[in-house]
């Protein structure tokens, strides 16, 4: 039972996702489309989150939210479930399933034999379709994979009910109710608006802007508040949230600017063209941070000097941002 | 970033097993969605999160040759797993895992406590014996 469903490569996997489980019902959205509609940009610098001892950062929203915003401002119903029992969550996929209906699952990285061993942490958040089976095995559509793989019911069982942070219990989801024809341009609107908006005015230091600024502080102080070993780890968890982990580039702002271009064809409005300009360039500048934040790492040169410049560099970010979405968030419909 | 400005370092990460996705500008200024093998301070910084991983492995698996700790932390650290991660797949509570982290502990396990372990941890029993 394999419901002739389309896999098309992502660069992210909630996005990726949500855009390919829309145009099977039917509904044909881009990833930067879904990415943005979803307000999906974002910025967090948060010390006292902790994984493996090392602050969390992070380029994009919560986990999840991206594909609620969207559903919400176009209208779309979902169905989503957790449960409680492995084997009544895996009936009740093949039951799905027998019916033709691609669904949504939440999976732990690590459990997934496909990925290569290297990109296999511990990461709970990991979105894929399943779509069908064949010869006992599940029909997988990872969005981050070139083309469809499988994986066998054990293996799939264990990604669902992985444990730790964020635990997916088997999390399953799929559209209930997808419009034939929606307008994208309120949606657009009010989606770029929010982004901007809680980039710049959210009154935690930690988030935003504003999160960029304490972060860069911060990374200045590496080199005197810890060890050689402990500054370069700290700092190659910065540059793994920004460029590994299928961010498309620059922690997510390529796939931003390029939202703004679809964004600016569809509500006829050139000047996001010019702003999807500096959003990136804003990101090689990002990149550029993470390339001399690499070759320190390697170099082991955890030097007062060389962390103060990466500091700069994280601070001309910043304030590129900031001028960007204070832009931005003057957005309308006219 | 322009997309004939894609890196493709292959530093053999992916394992030929997917390239991966990034976006980047055509010679029109237009977004295209660019297929890559990898960047090399991405590279980089993975292999220093693995090095980390691996040094404590190595050094969970000296003070379980030692005698200091059982097997069970040895595979625990090599799955990167915490006690309570591992009491939630071995269906015991977080103090009787700590627990079963003494040698002496460890011994006294049954048949059937040392399959929970193994199944937990997705290996055989002969597996869970060693620090390979």
């Amino acid at each position: 039972m394999n419901s002739n469903f389309q896999h098309n490569q992502s660069a992210h996997c909630e996005s990726g996702v949500a855009s390919n489980l829309l145009k099977h019902h039917g509904l044909n959205l881009s990833e930067p489309l879904v990415f943005g509609i979803g307000s999906g940009l974002f910025f967090g610098h948060m010390p006292f989150l902790k994984v493996n001892g090392i602050p969390a950062t992070t380029y994009r929203i919560f986990p999840g939210l991206i594909f609620a915003r969207l559903c919400k401002r176009l209208g779309i119903e979902m169905t989503k479930q957790t449960y409680r029992s492995e084997s009544k969550a895996m009936d009740h996929l093949d039951k799905i399933l027998e019916q033709g209906m691609p669904v949504g699952l939440l999976t732990s990285v690590y459990y997934l034999p496909y990925l290569p061993e290297a990109l296999r942490f511990h990461f709970n958040a990991h979105n894929i379709v399943v779509f069908g089976k064949q010869n006992g095995k599940y029909l997988v559509s990872d969005p981050i994979m070139e083309t469809i793989t499988e994986i066998d019911r054990e293996d799939l069982q264990r990604a669902r009910f992985a444990k730790g942070a964020l635990a997916p219990n088997g999390r399953m989801y799929y559209p209930t109710f997808v419009p034939k024809e929606v307008d994208l341009k309120k949606p657009i609107v009010e989606s770029i608006k929010k982004t901007a908006v809680d980039m710049t005015t959210i009154p935690v230091p930690l988030f935003g802007i504003r999160g960029q600024r304490y972060l860069a502080k911060r990374v200045a102080q590496y080199p005197i508040k810890m060890d050689k070993r402990k500054a370069a780890l700290f700092l190659g968890n910065i540059v793994r949230m920004q460029e590994e982990i299928g961010t498309g580039g620059a922690g997510f702002r390529f796939i931003f600017a390029a939202y703004l271009q679809e964004a600016s064809t569809i509500l006829n409005q050139p000047w996001l063209h010019d702003i999807s300009k500096e959003v990136t360039e804003t990101g090689d500048r990002w990149r550029d941070f993470a390339y001399d934040a690499a070759r320190i790492c390697k170099d082991r040169a955890v030097t007062g000097e060389n962390y103060q410049k990466l500091s700069e560099m994280m601070l001309e970010c910043a304030n590129r941002e900031e001028i960007i979405f204070n832009k931005l968030k003057k957005i309308s419909l006219t | 970033m322009e997309e004939d400005k894609v890196p493709q370092d292959d530093d053999n990460v992916l394992e030929g097993k997917l390239k991966v996705l990034k976006y980047a500008i055509d010679k029109n200024g237009n977004y295209t969605k660019v297929k890559t093998v990898g960047w090399e301070p991405e590279n980089i910084v993975l292999s220093q999160a693995w090095e980390e991983i691996n040094e404590r492995v190595d050094a969970v698996r000296s003070k379980v040759l030692n005698g200091k700790l059982s097997p069970i932390a040895y595979h625990m650290e090599k799955q990167m797993l915490d006690v309570s991660m591992l009491a939630g797949y071995v269906g015991y509570s977080s103090f009787r895992v700590k627990w079963h982290l003494k040698p002496w502990a460890f011994k006294r396990l049954s048949e059937t406590q040392l399959d929970k372990y193994a199944n937990a941890f997705r290996i055989s029993k002969e597996q869970l014996l060693k620090t390979d």
